[in-house]
């Protein structure tokens, strides 16, 4: 039995795909979550410096974890669309751009509403909050750039451009607590080493980046859906849709 | 007849961008004056006590060189684009990617090259001392180039799009920032007695990936624009 790899790489087949799955990535991100805040509110201990407000980590850092991946996600689709020419990667990385600044952001705020009581500063210049910053501004530009192009095949590659020119942040935001003295804490939690933290709290960390995982996911399939349909509203397919008559 | 050489097609390409330069001064101009307004403005704004003039005076220099050369970036391609001749250039034999190298290197040379002449009289102003001025000329020779090679990535992709420069400005001031993080750091760690090196090596650094790799990307976004 041959197994056709591209079946789904084309828009048309892809959209219903994409339809079947999203109710079960949402399904996973809200019991994900609900499993995730259970934990961090109730079964991990207080944290014998910081009391009870860093349990803002649940949030804080599954949101940075999601920004930076969903960057880089963004960037390979984005590149593969450029190198092969296929429509359906550049829809992908347009779908992912919106869920990867709103991440970004929830990153920054919940660390500036974290960093208040615990530094008694909203926000300071180090390097890690700084390229965090950097990092939301790259996807504002990414989806600017797509949004001032009028051409949608000239805008999935140009926006290609400018998100792989900046791909190069996403390593930077990483090592940044490393490579310099900065006020943001250092990692606890590596590939190579056991983690630093109580294990209730990286297993709430852990469940909730799984729970804004699936979710991404999910938002990102519903935002490609609208994407394909705005794109391919010529095609004798979506003309034929059943959607179109509600 | 033999196929022209490529070192005969970067020169030609290169002398004709300085020679269109030279004939509009009134634009080299223009970015100086800007550089010297903007540089200006920050003592107009914060105060003029010196001890805290001469704290911001590298970091203002520096980003009011940044904004200058960005508004520069402009007519990198713009011409050649509005008559055709950037089309010709995609078409021709030799690699686009040293082409535009070669326009870069023109556009460095009339327009970011004044800067770091005039640099040091801003300086001045801020009353920075020998020691700093030095540091500051070192640190926007080797940063203006990099600035111009990563603002031509981003010049290249907004050819003859709408919104032109606000949206050339999102899309390049933060991959300037570490061009100026270890720009204006290294003057600043010459003032307080640290020592420059490690931020011009960073510099360097900077400037030879970008030498590397930004030709080759605005390569790319110059084929994107004239498909």
């Amino acid at each position: 039995m041959t197994i056709n790899w591209f079946k789904y790489s084309s828009p048309a087949s892809f959209y219903p795909l994409a339809g079947r799955f999203i109710p079960w990535f949402f399904a996973a991100a809200a019991l994900l979550a609900i499993g995730g805040l259970y934990i961090s509110f109730f079964l991990a201990p207080t944290d014998a410096q910081q009391g009870e407000a860093y349990r803002i980590i649940f949030i804080h850092v599954p949101a940075a974890w999601m920004s930076m991946f969903l960057y880089i996600v963004m960037a390979m689709w984005a590149g593969v669309g450029l190198a092969f020419n296929t429509r359906l990667s550049s829809m992908v990385a347009s779908a992912l751009a919106p869920t990867g600044a709103m991440m970004t952001f929830v990153a920054l705020w919940t660390g500036s509403l974290w960093g208040k009581p615990m530094w008694g500063t909203w926000w300071v210049w180090d390097a890690r909050l700084t390229s965090e910053l950097i990092l939301l501004f790259l996807y504002f530009g990414f989806m600017s750039l797509q949004a001032a192009i009028d051409d949608p095949r000239r805008a999935d590659k140009a926006g290609a451009v400018i998100a792989l020119v900046g791909v190069i942040n996403v390593p930077i935001i990483y090592f940044s607590v490393k490579w310099w003295n900065t006020l943001h804490q250092g990692a606890s939690v590596s590939l190579m080493k056991s983690p630093t933290m109580a294990r209730t709290m990286l297993l709430g960390m852990l469940v909730m980046a799984l729970a804004f995982w699936m979710y991404s996911i999910a938002a990102m399939l519903m935002r490609l859906r609208s994407i394909i349909l705005e794109r391919e509203r010529n095609s004798d397919w979506v003309k034929g849709l059943k959607e179109r008559l509600s | 007849m033999n196929a022209p050489r490529l070192i005969d097609a970067l020169l030609a390409v290169a002398s004709r961008d300085l020679l269109t330069a030279l004939r509009h001064r009134a634009d080299l101009l223009t970015t100086l004056i800007f550089f010297a307004i903007v540089a200006s403005l920050f003592p107009l704004g914060v105060g003029s006590e010196t001890a805290l003039l001469r704290l911001m005076g590298p970091g203002v220099v520096w980003v009011a060189a940044l904004l200058a050369s960005m508004l520069a970036l402009a007519r990198l391609f713009a011409g050649d684009y509005a008559d055709g001749t950037l089309e010709q250039l995609a078409l021709s034999p030799h690699p686009l990617t040293m082409l535009v190298l070669a326009k870069i290197a023109a556009h460095w040379l009339a327009s970011g090259l004044p800067l770091v002449i005039i640099a040091p009289l801003l300086g001045l102003q801020f009353d920075l001392n020998a020691d700093a001025q030095l540091v500051l000329l070192a640190s926007l020779l080797l940063g203006t180039p990099t600035l111009s090679l990563i603002g031509a990535v981003g010049a290249a992709l907004t050819l003859g799009v709408r919104g032109g420069g606000a949206l050339l400005s999102l899309l390049v001031l933060p991959l300037y920032v570490p061009v100026l993080i270890f720009g204006a750091g290294a003057v600043e760690a010459t003032a307080s007695g640290l020592g420059a090196t490690a931020h011009l090596s960073l510099l360097g650094a900077l400037l030879l990936v970008a030498l590397v790799f930004a030709p080759w990307a605005t390569a790319v976004s110059v084929r994107i624009a004239v498909e």
